[in-house]
């Protein structure tokens, strides 16, 4: 058998070794081959999972909804505007506590359309309540997906989990990747055990009720607690995996850290060109090092500030707009995250890569030098700035 | 686990349930609900047949059904709407006014 | 051949001939031989006839290097056509090679490269597609040229894991094998090189 495979073909083989209850399926670029070779599966008998096909996103993830309270383990696999479309439907999921586990396929939103890759869509749905762990290549998007059931459906926990990959970057990308044993998957995902679900018959369950604001408060905190506790939980199913895969994760990974002064923040498959152009720039002798975030929702704060105590000036780099006016979500959160520290490092904001712009490594070796001129003047200069675009100079 | 009825607005949120969910079907029987009649519904049972027209009108439930034969109402969920008395082929029901059956 | 160790072959197509089809025929059959490999597609407008490419990076190290190529050492040409719209050349490393589907010879192409002085090769694709296979697949051809030319996989190796993965790929059709392997194995005498 072949050992490359792309980031969908290795997301729908993840989905086929669980053999999930039901999947709620509608096609959108370019996610579109997860449900497309998952049906296969279906078809050939390999699983006995129920696949519902639906007129719309919003649908697909209500019939997750209504399956996964039902009892049954759901999946789901969308995109772009697809994940736009779910949008109400994302909010119901996380606050009716429903651990439905859906592959994101990132790409941007419209309009313009485009079909190519960024964050615009995934970070739309960052405050829905969905754990959002995000990959850097087709081995972790495979990774990822088999971790997200034993996160989300942990009783202190109990979110729905989003796994992020970059469209076509990764979903479209045939690498060389190592898949674990059927049986190992099994064992390591169980079996799907809510306490109380609708087809339950000793206690009929009713779920989504009307909360006037007496409760309202109350379930809302309830589930920033669960996200809270989604952190440990988190790190608990990485250590878990490493024994079966050999595999670490973190919330986020450190690259070349140790004694870096200068540090890109980013997310996904860039992270990978810019280690290749950390190394570079090691060789040179910069003391440069980059963290990449995994884990985006719980967003793990204190130990992105910890991790950066030490730097003097920091890039972060978004890959989605945000239309802030003041800097895209990731670089909101991290210098947020950075404010209790007593000394804290500078800091910019870069917007990439917006609707398939690539990343080259000269990009990253220029952004390295401009950190490097503000490491040395304390100048930060502007704070938000985008890169790749065609401009006149000013 | 927590019973609906042991759940009111001073229940702090470390024992609400997640997501709202309830664990038990036909918990508006806890619920006392019909304590606000303007006009309330008199049965007859003299002229009644059984017929079962008015059950599925009642929207709360209210008229309780036992081995084929309709039940006194159930005051407690009654509002009082009045769509049993038009509902009813056979004048076995009639309204009254005030929150009382009399 | 490069010395360096990491292959990167920039494919350029049209949508619809195969491009994307070879590159990830060539990375999993790489990724068989012990390789770390990439292959990715580069889509442009959605329709079938518009130029699209396809990457890969073939080395004995994991890449982690996400961007497209922009410095290939190899260059494959689907489509002649594409010589007039799109500078194919663009980055081509010095002492890599062009690889082209065209009747003519590298002689007669040269003049459309606009001042590569490096390494031609051309093959008549289209012919040995349809005198083989009966129609015309220019993708199977220019895969086994680039393999010959660039040397990243042993080509006898190459052609038995190939048939191994076809043997995979066309389980429901296997009448197509025979023709495949003929047509990869032509092409590779057939390559010219100036």
């Amino acid at each position: 058998m072949s050992n490359c495979f792309s980031g969908n073909e290795a997301v729908a083989y993840a989905m086929k070794q669980i053999n999930p209850d039901v999947m709620g399926a509608f096609p959108i670029t370019p996610s579109t081959e997860i449900p497309e070779y998952f049906a296969q599966y279906v078809a050939n008998g390999e699983v006995n999972t129920e696949y519902v096909t639906v007129e719309s996103e919003h649908s697909s993830m209500s019939v997750c909804i209504a399956a996964e309270a039902a009892g049954a383990r759901s999946v789901c696999a969308t995109s772009s505007c697809g994940l736009a479309l779910m949008y109400e439907m994302l909010y119901v999921a996380a606050s009716c506590r429903l651990p439905i586990t859906l592959a994101c396929v990132t790409r941007a939103l419209s309009g313009p359309i485009n079909i190519n890759n960024d964050h615009s869509d995934s970070m739309g749905a960052r405050d829905t309540g969905w754990i959002q762990i995000y990959a850097e290549n087709n081995q972790e998007a495979y990774d990822n997906f088999i971790m997200a059931m034993p996160i989300g459906e942990t009783a202190s926990v109990r979110l729905p989990v989003m796994t992020c990959m970059d469209g076509f970057i990764t979903s479209h990308a045939v690498e060389n990747i190592e898949f674990l044993d059927t049986e190992v998957v099994r064992k390591f995902v169980g079996e799907y055990n809510p306490e109380n679900y609708l087809l339950k018959k000793e206690n009929p369950l009713a779920v989504g009720p009307y909360d006037i604001s007496a409760y309202y408060m109350e379930h809302k905190v309830l589930e920033a607690e669960a996200m809270k506790a989604a952190k440990a939980r988190i790190l608990e199913v990485a250590d878990e995996f490493a024994k079966i895969s050999g595999r670490h994760y973190g919330l986020f990974e450190e690259y070349r850290m140790e004694d870096a002064e200068l540090a890109m923040v980013l997310i996904g498959s860039s992270a990978g060109t810019a280690k290749a152009a950390v190394d570079q720039l090691r060789e040179q002798g910069v003391k440069a090092g980059l963290i990449k975030v995994r884990v985006f929702r719980p967003f793990p704060g204190e130990e992105l500030a910890q991790a950066l105590s030490k730097t003097k000036a920091v890039a972060v780099m978004d890959k989605s707009e945000g239309f802030s006016a003041n800097g895209g979500p990731l670089f909101a959160e991290t210098r947020s995250a950075l404010y209790d520290l007593k000394q804290r490092p500078h800091l910019i904001d870069i917007v990439f890569g917006l609707g398939g712009r690539d990343l080259k490594t000269e990009d990253v070796e220029n952004i390295f030098a401009r950190l490097a001129d503000i490491a040395a003047t304390g100048e930060t200069g502007p704070v938000y700035t985008h890169l790749g675009q065609r401009q006149r100079r000013k | 686990m927590i019973h609906a009825k042991d759940i009111n607005e001073q229940t702090p949120l470390e024992d609400l349930t997640p997501g709202g969910e309830i664990y038990e079907a036909g918990t508006a029987r806890d619920f006392n609900t019909g304590s606000w009649r303007t006009d309330t519904p008199i049965f007859h049972a003299e002229k009644c047949k059984h017929c079962m027209l008015c059950v599925p009108f009642c929207p709360d439930s209210a008229i309780p059904v036992k081995d084929g034969k309709r039940l006194e109402f159930d005051y407690l969920h009654c509002k009082g709407c009045g769509v049993c008395e038009t509902a009813c082929p056979f004048a076995a029901i009639t309204m009254v006014t005030g929150g009382e059956p009399k | 051949m490069l010395t360096n160790d990491m292959v990167e072959i920039r494919w350029h197509g049209r949508g619809g001939q195969g491009a994307k089809m070879a590159c990830m025929l060539l990375a999993e059959v790489a990724g068989l031989e012990g390789k770390f490999v990439q292959g990715f597609p580069e889509y442009g407008p959605e329709r079938m006839g518009a130029p699209i490419t396809a990457y890969n990076r073939i080395s004995d190290k994991r890449c982690s290097i996400h961007s497209n190529i922009y410095y290939p050492d190899y260059v494959v040409v689907l489509d002649e056509t594409l010589l007039d719209s799109v500078d194919v050349c663009e980055g081509l490393k010095e002492g890599g090679a062009i690889i082209i589907n065209t009747p003519g010879s590298p002689g007669q192409v040269r003049a459309k490269l606009r001042g590569w002085a490096g390494k031609v090769c051309t093959i008549d694709g289209r012919r040995i597609s349809e005198e083989i296979l009966g129609r015309n697949f220019p993708n199977t051809p220019l895969l086994a040229a680039v393999v010959k030319i660039s040397g990243a996989l042993a080509v006898d190796r190459f052609l038995a894991d190939i048939e191994e993965s076809f043997k995979h790929k066309f389980a429901a059709k296997p009448q197509v094998i025979e023709g495949n392997m003929a047509t990869l194995k032509k092409s590779m005498e057939e390559v010219q090189v100036g």
